[in-house]
């Protein structure tokens, strides 16, 4: 029996273990070429600098091999369209805590799963442009990743679609709408980089440092407001991040140990998209502080955890390389206090002119940011919010009729303050080539005055405007009693009076009441007050 | 987190590991407590983020033996949500580590 056993483990086929198995079916994919020199085939992996002596250094720790990639991305989907089914098929689009909720999806599906597609663009341009085998194979993951996460945000959001306003023509908004010029110039920059500079910057300071700010408040957030169809789609994307993060870190230690010369380029890269990244994630701490209607922690807390304390862990571990902290930290720290206050009140005054709501916070709501922002939130915002409440109650609702100056590089209106004083606007400006270029801040310029001949391009929505770029081919501005801003959202393709505006007189909020019989927003104190 | 703990945090840089709660992961949590006693398990909705000084290690069999089933361990790609720290992945441990720890 015993000998029996023995001699049949001898027979069978030594199973592999992951180190070599990850070796056979990844290294062993390469070939050397015969008729073309490797420089020729990949003439984009040294035009920026950056020297690699040993490809063969590249370790993807994960060790993911194709066959495994294949099992378990299969496995994601079905749980994923799975929940999707049952959630449509239980009108789950009515369990979210309220319809303003929805607005949080809305700037994800317009500004954010655009993006995963830049992505998946971004890496398979990547994946070609490296002569490694390992970070090719490594790309070519991240790719249908992404490629993944957009088509399942879209299969997911298509669904509220069907009840809310606001998301039926997110692609074409992306390309149009102002505010989402922030998300696709970020991308675009990165994509128009070597693929040295976009894997840095994608895989590593906005995976790595930055992308858990997006996430996990985000999905823990819809989990939180009882969107399970959201969560579902946001955890699956997420457990790919996992990997993509890897990535990030794993590029980053690989390119610094090739070569000392690759040290100070790469903390060029990393002081330019940690400011580029951070200014993008403007829009998510004001989702985190006033779009959800229950909120699972403050923009402030979340940067404490995830920037001060896991950010600082990562760039003290890459200190022995010769790298230090992104410049211009110490401001983003700074602004903690303050980001998500700045900008939901810039969405509040151009409001007319987005594709979903805004409001203003309502007294409980008020008062949880009073408690989480005790420095800051009744000294300076506070009293613009119920001076703004008091005129909406008044029946003038203010919107901001004109147009915002834009930061040349991040593309945001110039809304941030000065580092040390809450009270007055940043403004910074230089001048290239006889022109004037505006900035918010010191880190969005200094990344102008770096590459001045890229930012120089960028497609300023305002600017356009004022061009008469943003105007469809029948629009007459000659014509007695022509409406520019009309005609601006006739372009983004913009429903007025549905999509955009205050959420308090919205259809979606009326259609919330009559569906659900429940209240569209939370009750005032003082009104049940005054009902009694 | 008040800043005392902060401070507590930045003198040990900390790995974390996060996690979805579902049937499966819940034993994988179990899993990752019993053998990282330094860790502390963070509930948040939906997830759970399991932060620790240095160092966090995820054992197979450890898995395996709350299961009741065979584990492969990357099995863990269908719950993991983030992480943060050098990735150590044999067929038996998955290990997340800073090396200034």
């Amino acid at each position: 029996m015993t000998t029996n056993k023995s001699s049949n483990i001898a027979k069978a086929p030594r199973k592999l273990s992951l180190k070599e198995n990850y070796a056979l079916m990844t290294r062993d994919l390469g070939w050397q070429p015969s008729y073309q020199s490797v420089d020729k085939i990949f003439p984009h992996d040294h035009f920026e600098g950056i020297k690699i002596h040993n490809w063969e250094g590249w370790e993807d720790p994960f060790r993911l091999t194709m066959d495994a990639y294949w099992k378990y991305q299969g496995e994601k989907e079905r749980k994923l369209y799975a929940i999707i089914d049952a959630f449509q098929q239980n009108n789950g689009q009515f369990n979210v805590t309220d319809a303003r909720y929805i607005n949080t999806l809305k700037l994800f599906l317009t500004g954010v799963s655009p993006l995963e597609y830049a992505a998946h663009r971004g890496f398979a341009i990547a994946g070609r442009a490296f002569r490694g085998v390992g970070p090719r194979v490594a790309c070519q993951m991240q790719a249908i990743d992404e490629l993944r996460h957009v088509q399942t945000q879209i299969h997911t959001i298509s669904h509220y679609n069907k009840f809310f306003n606001g998301l039926h023509d997110f692609k074409h908004m992306h390309d149009r709408v102002w505010y989402l010029s922030v998300p696709k110039s970020y991308f675009d920059d990165a994509m128009s980089a070597g693929p040295f500079e976009f894997i840095t910057a994608i895989s590593f300071s906005f995976e790595y440092v930055l992308t858990n700010l997006l996430f996990m408040p985000f999905m823990s957030g819809a989990a939180f407001n009882g969107d399970m169809a959201t969560v579902t789609f946001g955890f699956s994307a997420q457990s790919d991040e996992s990997r993509h993060m890897t990535l990030g870190l794993e590029v980053v230690k690989f390119i610094l140990e090739q070569d000392p010369d690759n040290v100070p380029i790469v903390q060029k890269w990393l002081d330019k998209w940690f400011w580029r990244g951070y200014r993008l994630l403007t829009l998510v701490a004001m989702m985190m502080d006033y779009m959800l209607p229950k909120r699972v922690m403050s923009w402030a807390e979340a940067w404490e955890i995830y920037f001060e304390q896991n950010g600082g862990s990562l760039f003290r571990d890459l200190e022995r390389y010769g790298i230090r902290m992104p410049k211009y930290h110490e401001v983003a720290t700074k602004e903690k206090n303050r980001l998500s206050h700045e900008a939901w009140a810039t969405f509040y005054n151009y409001t007319a002119a987005t594709d979903f709501h805004t409001w203003v916070p309502s007294s409980q709501e008020m008062n949880w940011l009073s408690e989480k922002y005790p420095e800051t939130f009744d000294r300076y915002y506070r009293p613009r919010f119920e001076f703004w409440r008091e005129r909406q109650q008044q029946g003038k609702r203010f919107y901001n009729p004109t147009l915002p100056m834009l930061c040349q590089t991040c593309q945001i209106p110039m809304i941030f303050t000065e580092p040390d004083d809450p009270t007055k606007i940043c403004y910074r400006e230089t001048e290239y080539r006889g022109e004037k270029f505006h900035f918010c801040s010191d880190g969005c310029k200094d990344i102008f005055c770096d590459e001045p001949e890229k930012y120089v391009q960028a497609w300023l929505p305002v600017h356009q405007i004022y061009q008469g770029n943003c105007f469809l081919p029948d629009a007459d501005p000659t014509a007695p009693g022509f409406n520019p801003l009309a005609e601006v959202l006739r372009y983004y393709n913009l429903n007025v009076g549905h999509d955009n505006g205050d959420y308090a007189d919205s259809p979606d909020r009326r259609n919330w009441e009559q569906w659900t019989g429940r209240p569209g927003a939370p009750v005032e104190e003082e009104e049940v007050g005054k009902a009694a | 987190m008040s800043a005392s703990q902060a401070e507590g945090y930045a003198q040990t840089p900390i790995v974390f590991i996060a996690l979805q709660t579902n049937d499966e992961s819940r034993r994988i949590i179990d899993a990752i407590e019993a053998d990282n006693p330094h860790a502390k398990v963070n509930a948040f909705p939906a997830m759970v983020k399991i932060d620790a000084p240095g160092r966090i290690v995820v054992r197979r069999e450890s898995i395996e033996e709350r299961l009741g089933r065979a584990f492969d361990l990357r099995e863990l790609q269908l719950h993991l949500i983030s992480l943060s720290g050098n990735i150590d992945e044999s067929d038996d441990e998955f290990v997340l580590h800073w090396r200034t720890a």
